[in-house]
């Protein structure tokens, strides 16, 4: 076996071999286990970073690839297989997963103290770590699906953690059947797929596609269906409701499946059909403003918000929507690029928020402030997280969304008319920079609006603050991935088949960042610079110094406010159509009672006035015949049933015997006489 | 001349066979039925001998007289011969009657209609003895299920003890089954 | 007058429907495992019967019958058992009596 395959096997292994041994035995070990897990995970982490020397360092080759697959079973035409597929874009997700999930697991331990059912969460959170690497290694659509479901049911067992907790449980259910949504479409475009080429193997499907047994309109709705799983996980505008209630699970699990990795799945299955998606040009358009709408809305949702959690899940709404746009407008390289600074600065953020709400009490910013003094640690990595998310230059989300700007600015500038993705995540951007300002002088300055919870809060224990400084130093780190010798750039390069090359070349690819034009790259990355500074400084100016009051421009851009406060009334118009939709139907019978139930009534009294004009009694014998036949009949039918289901066994077998019997006469006798 | 006689046996059989299981069917008192069930499968194992299939026969005998046949005997002494004269034996006898006569209506035509593969009478083989065949056939070509069916007369073995002990609770070996 | 395998079918046919009167209509429990009992032997019949008349008589339908008469000896045993349990469980062994299950 090569030994990329032993490593698979083994990142497969340990989480699930974890999550079993929580599950069954897990209450009874000493500390509940948590040991075993946290050591499972480490392992796997340090296989991953085994796969990520052997594929990355050792290689280093832009095309490198190992794959391997076994034999599964065989329906109908089609032998199915499962394997391995390996390249730079797995290697760099194993790490990130890896490394999120074993700092999530340790994490976990100072946070979930003391908590019931601790073994549980820790089984979880192996269950889900398994899922996820499962879905990053697998090599064809159906395991793929699989995981897909896993991920989605462990996201849910975690979300529902709470379970007791009435806003949990509804939570982890909103969640998991929005994200169905997405899933059904998702079958469904597999479905398609398969149909149409007869393969199941990401390999086998893009040549299938690239010698054209798939094209056209076909292609481009088996696209965006597959798209729709991934509007479902990565809470992609319109499905993205469930994720901010999501924040009701504990904070690790929000870190870890929220921010970090589960919802980052859809970005990473777009990535990986890249091949296929960059054949349709209409998909690819639906999928850049797809994500627009989503990067932009969620920043304005995310200015209003006072709970910190659903800050932290707007700003992930929005970042996913900036990966999304940047595969949509076939900045590869930045997309996936953004999607691995995102999971280590995001996962900070929510670990940092965790960190707070574990001091603090509460989740509300308004009764929080001044915490700087109290919480040094967590103050100085969360500030580290939003200098990242913010684009400030030097931190890894600077480079990541600069180079998904300058693909936006090179798209607009080649196709003049989608000029507006750029200008829209240029805005978004500046919001970005604004509202997680917001969040640290709301939380971290100023004095305490809430003396009480101010006295009680400290900082956390080491378990917890660590994880946030080995996240930090990534924060950092991760964005010379970019500037540090482009090595990401390099060796996550957007794959394009050989018939594929030009139409991906065409689309005005990642490449404009890279090796375009000087012009596109400087320009975006000065915008950005400057986006981003004047929101941090309208945010000092807002909640810093407070020059401008918060509360006197919220009135007096009330309707706005309003808008962006109650999250557009999404939720509220899903409300709205789920409730008339079941009026729709309630209408509907109401109708059919009224014009057929009624009309037959109405229909029959004139008769019968009729019919006693010319005698009495009939009117009586029709209306009470009527009755007592239909009461008759229904009578003789619930004998026959009463008899027919006496519980005696004997009669049943009879019963069949006659039947049988009866059938076997016919059939001799009807061929006699015939 | 010849097949008269083998005719003639063949009848006979047939007519102890049938006889014996109507009165297994009708007749009133249990222990006479399943008396007159030991005709039904000595007259059985007499018919398989007459087919050359002298193994079947011989194991007829030995199982179904021998073994189940007994344990009927055994079933209807542990339930209690306790039927009285007035007591109703039967449930929807003549629905019974009825669907029996239907189902052989049906049947008997079926049956003697059918176009069925088989060499007619004369020219059959002389019977030779097949208990080393079978033999042969049991540990090559079936030897998976003889071997699943041992394991079944096991679990028939284990799960008729567990059902029919019952509630009897066994305490550190105070049960009558452990010290047997 | 030879004899013919419709001549066993028959045997056979009579003694299947013999067995099915007395499972269907007989209360007792023991009796009804009689019946049992003759519906497997006339299906025996068959096989035997169908294994001599075949032309390429391979003893198949001997061996078939003797796993028949195995699987009758495992039937009886459990279902005997059964009876006892029922009968220490509802002091009855009329069947007819026993729905329970009813619903």
């Amino acid at each position: 076996m090569h030994l990329l395959e032993i490593l698979s096997w083994l990142i497969l292994a340990l989480p699930l071999a974890a999550f079993a041994v929580q599950m069954a035995v897990g209450a009874r070990l000493p500390r509940y286990g948590d040991f075993i897990s946290i050591g499972a995970i480490s392992l796997s982490l340090v296989f991953c970073l085994l796969v990520f020397f052997r594929v990355i360092v050792l290689e280093y080759s832009p095309d490198y690839v190992f794959a391997v697959s076994y034999p599964w079973f065989s329906g109908g035409s089609i032998e199915f297989r499962w394997g391995f597929y390996i390249d730079n874009v797995t290697a760099f997700m194993l790490v990130v997963v890896g490394v999120v999930s074993t700092l999530v697991h340790i994490y976990s331990v100072g946070y979930m103290h003391g908590e019931e059912n601790y073994h549980r969460f820790f089984a979880y959170l192996g269950l889900f770590s398994f899922s996820m690497f499962l879905l990053v290694l697998c090599d064809n659509l159906f395991t793929l699906y699989i995981a897909w479901e896993l991920v989605g049911v462990s996201s849910y067992l975690l979300i529902g953690f709470y379970y007791t907790k009435h806003s949990a449980a509804n939570a982890c259910i909103k969640a998991f059947l929005t994200t169905r949504v997405g899933d059904v479409f998702m079958f469904l475009g597999i479905l398609l797929l398969v149909l149409y080429t007869g393969q199941l193997a990401y390999h086998d499907v893009f040549n299938a596609v690239a010698h054209g047994e798939i094209s056209g309109t076909v292609l481009t709705i088996a696209i965006v269906c597959l798209f729709g799983g991934a509007v479902g996980k990565s809470a992609q505008f319109p499905l993205h409701v469930w994720l901010p209630d999501a924040m009701e699970g504990p904070t690790p699990v929000s870190a870890l499946i929220h921010a970090a990795t589960m919802v980052a799945a859809g970005v990473y299955m777009v990535g990986r059909m890249f091949p296929m998606f960059s054949q349709s040009a209409e998909a690819m358009l639906v999928i850049a403003y797809i994500g627009l709408i989503t990067a932009f809305f969620a920043a304005t949702i995310a200015i209003t918000q006072n709970d910190i959690k659903r800050v932290l899940a707007y700003s992930t709404i929005s970042q996913l929507g900036y990966m999304v746009t940047a595969l949509g407008v076939g900045a590869y390289t930045a997309g996936l690029y953004h999607l691995m600074t995102h999971a280590f600065f995001k996962a900070l953020l929510f670990l940092c928020s965790g960190s707070v709400i574990h001091a603090a009490h509460t989740q509300d910013m308004r009764e929080m402030g001044g915490l700087r003094k109290k919480m040094p640690i967590t103050f100085a990595t969360m500030l580290i997280g939003t200098l990242a998310i913010a684009g400030v230059p030097f931190f890894s989300g600077f480079g990541s969304k600069d180079a998904i700007m300058a693909g936006a600015l090179a798209f607009g500038s080649e196709h003049g008319a989608h000029m507006t993705i750029f200008i829209g995540l240029f805005v978004a951007a500046g919001m970005t920079a604004f509202y997680m300002f917001r969040l640290i002088f709301m939380t971290f300055y100023g004095e305490s609006r809430n003396q009480h919870s101010y006295d009680h809060a400290h900082e956390s224990p080491a378990s917890m603050t660590v994880p946030l400084l080995i996240l930090a130093v990534l924060s950092i780190a991760g964005g010379f991935g970019l500037y540090g010798g482009l090595w990401f750039n390099h060796l996550v390069v957007p794959p394009a088949l050989q018939e594929a090359a030009h139409a991906a070349a065409e689309h005005g690819g990642e490449h404009g960042g890279a090796h375009g034009e000087a012009w596109i790259h400087y320009g975006a990355m000065g915008l950005s610079i400057f986006v981003a500074a004047l929101g941090i400084f309208l945010s000092w100016v807002v909640y810093g110094v407070k020059w401008i009051s918060a509360e006197k421009t919220a009135a007096a851009i009330r309707p706005i406010y309003q808008l962006s406060f109650n999250k557009y009334y999404v939720d509220e118009f899903y409300q709205k159509i789920v409730i008339a939709f079941v009026l729709w139907i309630r209408k509907v019978l109401a109708a059919f009672d009224r014009i057929v139930i009624d009309g037959i009534v109405n229909l029959t009294a004139p008769l019968m006035r009729g019919g006693a004009t010319f005698s009495g009694g009939f009117d009586h014998y029709v209306v009470d015949g009527v009755l007592n036949l239909g009461a008759l009949i229904v009578q003789a039918a619930g004998s026959v049933s009463v008899m027919l289901q006496n519980g005696v066994i004997q009669s049943y077998i009879l019963k069949a015997a006659i039947a049988a019997a009866v059938i076997l006469v016919v059939h001799q006798y009807i061929q006699f006489w015939l | 001349m010849d097949a008269l006689l083998p005719s003639l046996l063949f009848y006979a059989f047939a007519g102890v066979i049938l006889g014996s299981a109507a009165f297994t069917a009708f007749a009133r008192d249990i222990v006479h039925a399943a008396f007159s069930l030991l005709f039904t499968f000595f007259g059985l194992a007499c018919l398989y001998l007459y087919l050359g299939a002298d193994f079947v026969g011989l194991s007829q005998v030995v199982i179904y007289v021998g073994g189940i046949l007994v344990l009927l005997l055994f079933g209807v002494m542990f339930t209690g011969h306790q039927t009285q004269e007035t007591e109703k034996r039967t449930v929807n006898f003549y629905w019974g009657l009825a669907l029996i006569a239907l189902l052989g209506a049906g049947m008997v035509p079926a049956l003697l209609k059918a176009p069925w593969a088989v060499k007619s009478a004369a020219e059959l083989p002389e019977a030779k003895s097949t208990i080393s065949s079978i033999a042969t056939l049991l540990m090559t070509d079936y030897l998976l299920p003889f071997e699943i069916a041992s394991l079944l007369l096991l679990m028939a073995l284990i799960g008729a003890v567990v059902i029919a002990r019952g509630e009897t609770k066994t305490d550190e070996g105070e049960s009558p089954e452990t010290s047997a | 007058m030879t004899i013919g395998i419709e001549h066993y079918l028959v045997v056979s046919l009579v003694l299947f429907l013999l067995g099915l009167f007395i499972v269907v209509t007989h209360r007792n429990g023991v009796r009804i495992l009689m019946g049992v009992e003759l519906i497997l032997n006339s299906a025996n019949l068959n096989f035997v019967a169908f294994n001599r008349y075949m032309p390429d008589s391979a003893l198949s339908g001997n061996v078939f019958a003797i796993f028949v008469i195995i699987l009758a000896a495992a039937e009886a045993v459990v279902a005997l058992a059964i009876v006892l349990a029922v009968y220490q469980q509802f002091s009855t062994i009329h069947m007819d009596e026993i729905s329970n299950m009813k619903h």
